[in-house]
């Protein structure tokens, strides 16, 4: 239907969470309200403590047909894990 | 009124009209559960529902209090019949479509938030902590309803139609909420709340704005239909509402879960 409203993907940033994580995506006219649907329909238990909405064909995403050339040479190459490493205590979380 | 009314029995009525605005209007609101154009209206439609259902509890709560019988929110709620009500007409005015529901949201709404924002310097501690508590959530409200009439109203040629007719058959029971009694006299004299005709300028002033970039026209008309917060005279569309909401305690008296 052309007369349907743009597709956004819905970003929050819970209570404690460090960065914004997807949570799904929704209908909205425009940037405005999207932010107002996604603080409706993804907040509503008090998951949030910030919004980000992108409309998702502004979204480049790399094809699943490409799966093997980008990452299954990475599987081999267990030396790329900092796991090699005795970090101090001091540097605590990463 | 011909006898002088009490404090007691002003404050019962003040805190009836307010809870009373808010359950009505709760429940308009969820008849469009599962029924509104989109899914994301339809969550959005249910919060505000439910956040009206709750502030009910603080006002219906405090009234049951006020009144000193034992009665509950939930009792005030479900066990009164249709005088008993005292919230004005339009929040008791069928939905509509879609846009009509949004406009009534938005007329109440506007109300609601600046009545809120006075109320929180109320002399009673209760009543300026439920208003401090709702206000935000209020807040929310208008927002939401106030952008949706814009985006409504500026729309497509159908949809400003359709909000063009709906506040025309609105626009006559915007005026039963800046009506002064005995009874908000009372509640000046005491401090607990403002003199509802004392709100109009502020709210003019806030609608105006909304409706001009809705590219709508507030109607000449100051006819107002009133009886609703007196409880003189209700439409006959509340009575229609209260067999939905009380069935359950009507076919089912004191059960519950």
């Amino acid at each position: 239907m052309t007369n349907e409203w743009p597709l956004w993907e819905v970003f929050i940033r819970g209570q404690h969470g460090m960065s914004h994580r997807h949570v799904g995506s929704l209908h909205a006219p425009d940037a405005e309200m999207a932010i107002k649907n996604a603080r409706d329909v993804y907040t509503r238990r008090n998951e949030g403590q910030s919004i980000w909405v992108v409309e998702a064909n502004h979204i480049a995403a790399s094809s699943p047909s490409d799966k093997g050339p980008l990452y299954e040479p990475s599987e081999s190459k267990v030396y790329r894990h900092p796991t090699f490493f005795d970090i101090p205590d001091e540097v605590g979380a990463l | 009124m011909s006898t002088p009314i009490t404090r007691d029995e002003a404050f019962l009525q003040f805190l009836l009209r307010m809870g009373d605005n808010t359950l009505i209007l709760g429940h308009r609101v969820s008849e469009w559960c599962g029924h509104s154009p989109v899914l994301e209206e339809d969550i959005a439609l249910a919060n505000t529902a439910l956040d009206l259902i709750g502030q009910t509890q603080f006002w219906l709560g405090l009234a049951g209090e006020v009144q000193g019988n034992g009665q509950s929110a939930d009792d005030l709620a479900f066990l009164r019949d249709v005088w008993d009500f005292r919230n004005i007409l339009l929040v008791e005015v069928p939905n509509g479509d879609f846009g009509r529901t949004l406009m009534r949201q938005f007329l109440f709404d506007a109300w609601h938030a600046i009545q809120l924002g006075r109320l929180m310097t109320s002399s009673d501690t209760r009543v300026a902590a439920i208003a401090e508590k709702t206000s935000k959530e209020v807040a929310y409200h208008l927002e939401r309803s106030a952008d949706t009439v814009v985006g409504l109203g500026d729309g497509t040629e159908e949809s400003h139609r359709r909000m063009q007719e709906a506040l025309d058959y609105l626009w006559p029971y915007v005026g039963e909420m800046f009506q002064s009694d005995a009874v908000d006299a009372e509640m000046v004299a005491a401090g607990i709340a403002p003199d509802p005709a004392s709100l109009r300028g502020e709210y003019d002033a806030l609608i105006e704005r909304i409706l001009a970039d809705a590219t709508l026209t507030i109607p000449d008309s100051r006819f107002g239909h009133k009886g609703g917060r007196t409880g003189k005279m209700h439409t006959e569309h509340l009575g229609h509402l209260l067999t939905q909401m009380q069935w359950l305690q009507r076919a089912y008296p004191g059960s519950n879960w």
